[in-house]
């Protein structure tokens, strides 16, 4: 056999090989966290807040935890689609594909992209402590959406980028401004959004270091924007560094109800996606 | 529109002459709102299209692109615009509703004169103008919606939101382009699942839908396959009775079968312009006769 069928042999079950490890460790974390959370997953943990000694055993839930991430997600995923939508539309409508004022924002999104959240989480922290705020929902949602706008706008952007020149052209020999173009400029860029949607989901609901100083950790669900929020990855942390191991079991059961919640909205937008993007050219 | 008076139009619009009437006598906001509509719909058959050139010169990055363009479209008629490729036909139909705007770079001098209004005065309204124009780009470009939606959208962006009035315009525009037999059962199915020649006509019909008076096809069937092409150039000329066609073409056939006036370009310039018949049978230019001999392309 000649050499170069040899090569591709041997490159070929390394590209299997590495794609069957990265999957083995995905099912790997799927199968511990469901070894050690499934059996102590019951009702109570999702359908009540912690009771007296939670952390060492007692009875109760993490609805504290799970409510406070879904508000911060929802918060944060609104909050930075009414931000990002405009700097996208804006960047891509607006300015010339070789702008210097286009080069520097997208410049600046980059780095804001790899910015740890930790930095976020400090950076708010200090202003908070500025202004005399407390540890709040509020804060939470800003940080988390400071976080993750930087994901929405380059992942639209990537999207946005592709606009065919002769569908804006289409659109103003109708005789629209470039306002009006946006229904169209959705509607193409409509899958971008829901890709950029799912990423910041994801990571907006697994970041814990960006709201262990701004959203606090509580007990209670929070009733207004000023009160403190528990989020599942704080609470996942706070369970695992039991000494107890009833209670670890319990990190996992909430690590379980977190991935839950990640493959819910993941499902529901790939099908939104879908049917937003049946339209487009 | 007085302007549209004073440059000799043969039939001045009618709502012209409505309008008038009425700011004279000063009627009540809601009956000259109301008689407009009216004369609208009037003027919707007998408009008088109106597209003069004169001493267009438009640069490129320091690259001299169009070099004093004089040139008239005259009504009713399609006007063919032929010449070698990079000649400047693209840019001149481009800059007829100024769609070269957004070119880096861009900077023009002279003046074209669309029913009497100069586009490239400050005043105009560039939307009015582009309304007036509607595009036929190379590759069909459906918009990304159903197809009801593509010959709504435009409706629906200068101010008609009745749906029974749109259900007709989208009716009447797909009538006209011969689409409605074919789509009448899916208009709610996205425009990009048709064939590329129907989504062709499609456009033409969505360009149509908001009334315009010029039809601006650059090269517009060049991408599709002869069948489809052949259908266009005949709805060019069942369209020709009540829009003036300008349309871009690299094939001399095509220019042939169906101009009535001929513009020939090279280089940036307007060798020679006249009807079809003079240009293609006697050209005065040594280039044109080179150029239509087959010497260069």
């Amino acid at each position: 056999m000649k050499f170069k069928f040899i090569e591709e042999k041997i490159a070929k079950s390394v590209m299997i090989f590495f794609a069957l490890l990265v999957v083995g460790f995905v099912v790997n974390i799927i199968y511990t966290i469901l070894r050690r959370g499934l059996p102590a997953l019951n009702w109570d943990m999702i359908s009540k807040i912690p009771e007296g000694g939670y952390y060492n055993g007692g009875g109760g839930g993490i609805l504290n935890a799970i409510m406070g991430s879904l508000y911060i997600v929802l918060g944060s995923t609104f909050l930075g689609l009414l931000v990002s939508i405009p700097i996208v539309f804006y960047l891509n409508v607006f300015l010339n594909k070789d702008s210097k004022l286009a080069y520097i924002a997208r410049l600046a999104f980059d780095i804001m992209f790899g910015i740890p959240s930790i930095v976020y989480g400090a950076f708010a922290f200090t202003i908070m402590i500025y202004l005399g705020m407390h540890t709040s929902l509020g804060g939470g949602i800003l940080v988390i959406t400071l976080l993750i706008i930087p994901i929405f706008i380059r992942s639209m952007d990537e999207v946005a980028l592709q606009l065919p020149k002769d569908l804006l052209d289409a659109t103003y020999a109708l005789g629209a401004t470039k306002l009006e173009t946006i229904k169209v400029v959705l509607r193409q860029i409509a899958p971008g959004i829901a890709t950029a949607t799912l990423l910041s989901v994801g990571r907006a609901i697994g970041d814990a270091a960006g709201v262990m100083f701004t959203a606090g950790f509580t007990d209670s669900i929070p009733t207004s924007l000023s009160q403190p929020a528990a989020t599942l990855p704080l609470s996942v942390f706070f369970q695992l560094s039991s000494p107890n191991a009833d209670v670890q079991d319990r990190a996992y059961s909430a690590a379980l109800i977190l991935i839950f919640i990640v493959l819910v909205i993941s499902v529901t937008g790939r099908v939104i996606t879908t049917h937003f993007s049946k339209n487009k050219i | 529109m007085m302007e549209t008076l004073q440059f000799g139009n043969p039939a001045p619009k009618n709502r012209s002459l409505g309008s008038l009437f009425f700011s004279n006598f000063l009627f009540s906001r809601s009956s000259i709102k109301k008689s407009q509509t009216k004369a609208e719909k009037s003027v919707y058959k007998i408009r008088n299209a109106n597209l003069k050139v004169s001493d267009l010169n438009v640069y490129i990055q320091k690259n001299h692109i169009l070099k004093n363009v004089n040139i008239e479209i005259p009504d009713k008629k399609i006007t063919c615009i032929i010449g070698p490729s990079g000649c400047g036909k693209s840019t001149l139909l481009k800059t007829f509703n100024r769609l070269i705007d957004d070119t880096e770079g861009v900077k023009y001098d002279g003046s074209i004169l669309v029913d009497g209004t100069d586009i490239f005065n400050k005043k105009t309204e560039i939307t009015e103008i582009r309304k007036k124009m509607g595009l036929l780009s190379q590759r069909p470009c459906p918009l990304p919606m159903s197809i009801y939606d593509n010959i709504a959208f435009g409706c629906k962006m200068h101010g008609e939101h009745k749906k029974k009035k749109l259900n007709q315009i989208v009716e009447e525009q797909l009538k006209a382009v011969g689409l409605w037999e074919e789509v009448k059962n899916r208009l709610n199915s996205p425009a990009s699942k048709l064939s590329i020649g129907q989504q062709q006509r499609l456009c033409l019909a969505r360009g149509l839908a908001v009334e315009p008076e010029f039809i601006l096809a650059d090269e517009a069937t060049s991408a599709l396959d002869p069948i489809s092409s052949k259908h266009i150039e005949q709805l060019f000329v069942e369209l020709k009775q009540d829009y003036a066609i300008i349309m871009v073409t690299h094939t001399l056939r095509q220019a042939l079968r169906i101009a009535d006036h001929v513009v020939f370009m090279y280089l940036g310039e307007v060798i020679e312009a006249g009807p079809a018949d003079e240009v293609f049978n006697n050209p005065k230019q040594e280039l044109t006769r080179k150029y239509l001999e087959g010497a260069f392309s």
